[in-house]
């Protein structure tokens, strides 16, 4: 996608692009660090509607809803480039013998060779979970490995 | 004491009124100051007793500070990407609106240094005026809205030759002088932002400090001392201040804007009100014919520099007129201008500066505001040159 970025002298910067449906959307980053979210008009291309202001944290959060499950697509790119190289995530089901253990103790990697290479829980992403993470019902694993290892990844969190 | 304090209080419980007047009509508050300004003081309703002396002294510090803010806002990066798209507009800007003033001043009679003061006056647009008109109308996000922006970018740093030109020239310096003058002007603003890009670290350790109290204070100390001796060289005061604005860096600039901004607000507006103060509603009415007729050329000139600048930024016949109308507002800087004309002696100078911006102050945000029906009323063949 094409994004255009447009400097906005004591403002700011604006970031512009066409949504597949043919939206043009507009988003200005202001310096005291609100955004603004606009839609250019049909009949006046240079004049836009103001759909939204956000504060600082606001967008943060904004963000963050919107970069999390983007995170677990990268991945899934990423495996499609490497040969041999799968990824998926894996759920730690509430009550399962895992829910409120640490990491380390799946030893998910030791006995399989896939890697746990993120850990999505809710809105926040952990990247590179320590094996003292403690797992909760409802996370997810993102799991980098051979098909086989993350089928065994699989079943040791099914337990 | 006890009658400075009350007048003082009275006077700002006043302002404070205007403000939330013209923020409810959507207007500036600049005019009505001036106005307050006009009406009170000599041959006016009340004359001031007790206070007077120091709002005049506050409204010397409120130049200082616009000035200062002014630089605060500055960034090296805005600049170039301003120049480097814009600079054709900036010339037509100046080409446009800078020789209706000094006819006029001519047709007066005035002398030639008076008309250069009046030619500033009709050619800087408010730049606090238009991005709060932009703000308020919500057209930040407007295609339109980057060549307004960067136009007065432009001359808010053209001012920076401008001032120490005028300053000379006021004070009967000869025409070498005022070269040599502006010169070391533009010198100094060059070696400023190449000091800032290599030592801007270290004076950000002077002043900069994790204590908002602390940056107020080094601040504007380190202002009021470099005012003080560009004024000492026969520089103007507010040409120091802004190159203070300029020096301090970007980290440190922005906690100093959000700390100074409040003040500058408050001196700002003793300085409009002060300005108003030196003119009486007698001396306004002989140039109220004189600045109408400026007001309306001069109104014209800027929308068509809006329009050349959106034009060539390809934007539509609306968003060029959106553009001119809003460039259309004068305010700080036209009165920033008139005072050095007048504490040089020329005073003429004021009252018709002083009727130029309330009568510019109040219609250009209000032209703003209607830009669109008045897009759709002219004719193609006057909106500017089709794209």
């Amino acid at each position: 996608m094409e994004v255009t970025e447009i400097l906005l002298p004591g403002v700011g910067v604006r970031y512009e692009f066409v949504t597949s449906s043919g939206a043009r959307v507009g988003v200005v980053a202001k310096r005291d660090g609100e955004f603004d979210f606009v839609r250019y008009e049909h009949a006046d291309p240079d004049a836009a509607e103001t759909l939204l202001t956000l504060s600082r944290d606001e967008a943060d959060t904004l963000a963050e809803i919107l970069g999390a499950p983007r995170i677990v697509e990268r991945f899934a790119d990423l495996t499609r480039e490497i040969p041999g190289l799968a990824s998926a995530t894996v759920e730690v089901r509430t009550g399962s013998t895992y829910d409120g253990k640490p990491l380390g103790e799946t030893r998910a990697r030791t006995l399989t060779g896939a890697s746990i290479v993120a850990l999505v829980r809710g809105e926040d992403v952990i990247a590179s979970p320590s094996p003292a993470e403690v797992l909760r019902g409802g996370d997810s694993l993102v799991v980098v490995g051979t098909g086989a290892g993350i089928a065994g990844v699989r079943q040791i969190l099914s337990r | 004491m006890d009658a400075f304090l009350i007048e003082l209080g009275v006077i700002l419980l006043v302002l404070g009124a205007l403000v939330n007047v013209a923020r409810r009509l959507g207007l500036s508050a600049i005019p009505l100051m001036l106005l307050a300004g006009l009406v009170l003081g000599e041959g006016g309703i009340h004359e001031l007793g007790a206070s007077a002396t120091f709002i005049e002294a506050a409204g010397e510090l409120g130049v200082l500070l616009l000035l200062l803010l002014l630089g605060l806002e500055f960034s090296a990066a805005e600049f170039t990407a301003s120049m480097r798209r814009h600079a054709p507009s900036g010339l037509v800007d100046v080409a446009l609106n800078a020789p209706p003033g000094f006819t006029v001043g001519l047709l007066l009679g005035y002398e030639w240094r008076a008309c250069l003061a009046l030619a500033g006056v009709t050619w800087i647009s408010s730049s606090g005026i238009v991005a709060r008109l932009l703000d308020d109308l919500r057209r930040t996000g407007f295609r339109e809205t980057p060549s307004v922006l960067s136009l007065l970018v432009l001359e808010d740093i053209a001012m920076a030759v401008y001032l120490p030109l005028l300053v000379v020239v006021l004070s009967g310096g000869t025409a070498l002088a005022a070269v040599v003058s502006v010169a070391l002007a533009v010198g100094v603003v060059a070696l400023v932002l190449l000091a800032t890009r290599r030592l801007g670290h270290h004076l950000g350790r002077v002043v900069g400090h994790e204590d908002d109290e602390q940056v107020l204070l080094r601040v504007l100390g380190l202002m009021l001392i470099v005012s003080g001796l560009t004024y000492l060289v026969d520089a103007s005061a507010a040409v120091g201040a802004f190159l203070v604005g300029l020096a301090i860096p970007r980290e440190t600039a922005r906690r100093a804007r959000g700390v100074l901004t409040p003040l500058r607000d408050l001196f700002a507006a003793l300085f409009f009100l002060s300005f108003g103060l030196q003119t009486s509603p007698q001396d306004l009415a002989p140039f109220i014919v004189v600045a109408l007729g400026l007001a309306l050329v001069t109104a014209a000139t800027k929308i068509v520099t809006g329009v050349y600048a959106a034009h060539r930024d390809q934007i539509g016949r609306r968003g060029r007129v959106r553009a001119g109308t809003a460039l259309v507002a004068r305010g700080e800087f036209s009165i920033v201008i008139a005072e050095l004309a007048v504490s040089a002696g020329f005073t003429d100078v004021g009252p018709l500066a002083s009727a130029y911006v309330v009568i510019l102050g109040v219609a250009g945000p209000l032209l703003a505001r209607f830009a669109d029906a008045l897009a759709d009323a002219l004719p193609a063949a006057r909106a500017g040159p089709v794209a």
